[in-house]
């Protein structure tokens, strides 16, 4: 079982965590076009090398940010989400 | 004897038959360059040529023939979808495959067998039921059977009412049923070239040049070639490749696990799939036991198995089938598989003119290959998306309009 370094739990195992895709931009709704918005909803860069994405630790609901290259499938780094979002975001 | 085979198999007279002929340079220019000589690939260019004359075409691949998933995939081939514009495109293949064999002199070893899809709740009792209605509809054979009736098509499958999820139904389709799929890229392949289509292996494609919103020429690994028309058939690759050409995808690239048991008598006659479980299985004409269920959990661009998955893969498999804990696993492999949010393929136009789609056929697009080669081979003759692919136009996440197959697709292939 490939191991994931939680920043909270430290290391478990892979199943316990769940992906939520690429770190983006929350755009505002209302400023958006309907194709831009369409754009948001569906479009996905797919990168093939490192990304920066949204992880969960279903166990202890604990949300944060993992570095990892889709090709050689490493992960690179984790870290807590305040290390990037230094405010609080309204949605 | 012996000596006597080996004479004639050395003889000049009998010469070994030869698929694809030898490699050779690329040409400064083709007609039409196909990128990835997967089954979509090759069965473009074969109907390219044999339908509508065009011969001066090219198939790049950064591998061998048929070596992505078309050489990955479990072979199930079936029509009993949901949405009506799937159904006949699908219903419109498994016509193609009856006759492939004959069509391409090449054998397809296609078989007609059945496939039994299992509910084990009610909400998939339900959509079995409309699914069943729908393909009826349509002219496809589907119907709900009960556990009375699934006991006499599959009576070596466990119906213990104390399994964790004990059997309520089933998805009968009669149309459903498998082919070799190895042979369906060799035998477009070796046709195409007869015809003049040149087979390029080991050319990757590094670029795509555009001039005032058209293509006009295709990088590779052994230079640049001038082309009229460019058509992307990648699977797995497809964001890579369509961002060469400037193009965003709403496709994302997750891999597909499958296995193979070691050989044994014939016993399973239609193909099994449950939905509840993400499993399915099959017998092959050779005896084995072809086993695969749902994807990996996170993206990646890797093909390397993992055992996690292939566990409970295993345990799944043993709840319907628990004789099958005396096999011995032969193979297992992933595949990279390009899936989309509403679990249809996208084909025909894309925003650079004559730059042509042919992806997001995620871990169903085996079964497509005859039909999406006549459709993708139509588009490019007359430049305009065929009539029966427009439901699966990329501008359909554009205006809403999206054909979702995600209950008729995910764990059934
Ligand atoms: C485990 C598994 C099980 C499956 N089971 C089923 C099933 O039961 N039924 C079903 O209908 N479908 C199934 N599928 C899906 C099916 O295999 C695919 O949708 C289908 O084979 C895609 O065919 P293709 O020709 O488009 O792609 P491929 O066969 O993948 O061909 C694409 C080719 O493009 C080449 N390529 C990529 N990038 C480049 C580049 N830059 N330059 C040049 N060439 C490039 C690759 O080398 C490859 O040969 C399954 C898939 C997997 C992985």
């Amino acid at each position: 079982m490939k191991i994931l370094n939680c920043p909270l739990n430290g290391p478990r195992n892979i199943s316990e965590f769940i992906c939520f895709g690429e770190v983006t931009d929350m755009p505002n709704p209302n400023e958006l076009s309907d194709e831009q918005w369409a754009d948001y909803m569906w479009m996905s860069n797919n990168t093939a090398g490192v990304v920066r994405e949204w992880w969960c630790h279903a166990a202890t609901s604990y949300w944060f940010i993992v570095e990892r290259n889709t090709i050689t499938d490493e992960i690179l780094k984790t870290y807590p989400a305040n290390e990037i979002f230094k405010e609080r975001v309204e949605f | 004897m012996p000596l006597g085979l080996l004479k004639y198999g050395f003889a000049s007279k009998y010469p070994a038959r030869r698929d694809i002929p030898a490699p050779k340079d690329l040409n400064k220019s083709y007609d039409v360059v196909i990128i990835g000589a997967g089954g979509h690939g090759l069965s473009t260019a074969y109907h390219l040529a044999r339908y509508h004359g065009i011969t001066n075409v090219a198939v790049l691949d950064k591998g061998y023939i048929g070596g992505g998933n078309t050489a990955r995939n479990t072979a199930v081939v079936r029509s009993n979808y949901i949405s009506p514009e799937a159904v006949a495109f699908y219903k419109a293949s498994v016509e193609l495959f009856k006759n492939l064999a004959n069509e391409l002199g090449y054998n397809q070893m296609y078989s007609q067998r059945g496939q039994l899809t299992l509910a084990h709740s009610d909400a998939s009792v339900r959509t079995f039921t409309l699914r069943a209605e729908v393909n009826k509809h349509l002219g496809v054979r589907s119907e709900m059977v009960d556990r009375k009736q699934i006991r006499e098509i599959v009576p070596c499958l466990n119906m213990g009412k104390n399994m964790r999820f004990p059997i309520q139904a089933g998805l009968w389709h009669r149309d459903g049923g498998t082919a070799r799929h190895d042979s369906i890229a060799w035998g477009y392949a070796m046709r195409a070239a007869q015809m003049g289509v040149e087979i390029h292996q080991r050319t990757e494609v590094t670029g795509v040049n555009i001039n005032a919103g058209k293509v006009t020429a295709i990088e590779t690994n052994r230079g640049t070639i001038q082309c009229n028309h460019a058509i992307q058939a990648v699977a797995g690759m497809s964001s890579v490749v369509a961002k060469m050409a400037g193009i965003q995808l709403p496709i994302r690239s997750y891999p597909l696990q499958a296995m193979v048991t070691q050989p044994v008598k014939p016993f399973l006659d239609p193909l099994v799939s449950s939905a509840g479980l993400h499993a399915y299985v099959s017998q092959t004409a050779r005896g084995e036991i072809v086993i695969g269920g749902g994807s990996d959990p996170y993206e990646l661009y890797s093909t390397r198995s993992t055992l996690d998955l292939k566990e409970s893969l295993i345990a799944h498999t043993l709840e319907l089938f628990p004789f099958f804990a005396e096999l011995k696993l032969l193979r297992q492999w992933a595949g990279i598989t390009d899936m989309t949010p509403d679990y249809s393929p996208i084909m025909g136009e894309s925003p650079v003119k004559n730059y042509w789609l042919d992806a997001g056929w995620g871990t169903w697009g085996f079964k497509a290959t005859p039909i999406s080669g006549k459709c993708m081979a139509e588009t490019i003759a007359q430049e305009k998306t065929a009539a029966m692919i427009q439901p699966f136009h990329l501008d359909r996440f554009k205006t809403f309009k999206l054909s979702n197959e995600a209950g008729a697709t995910a764990a059934s292939h």
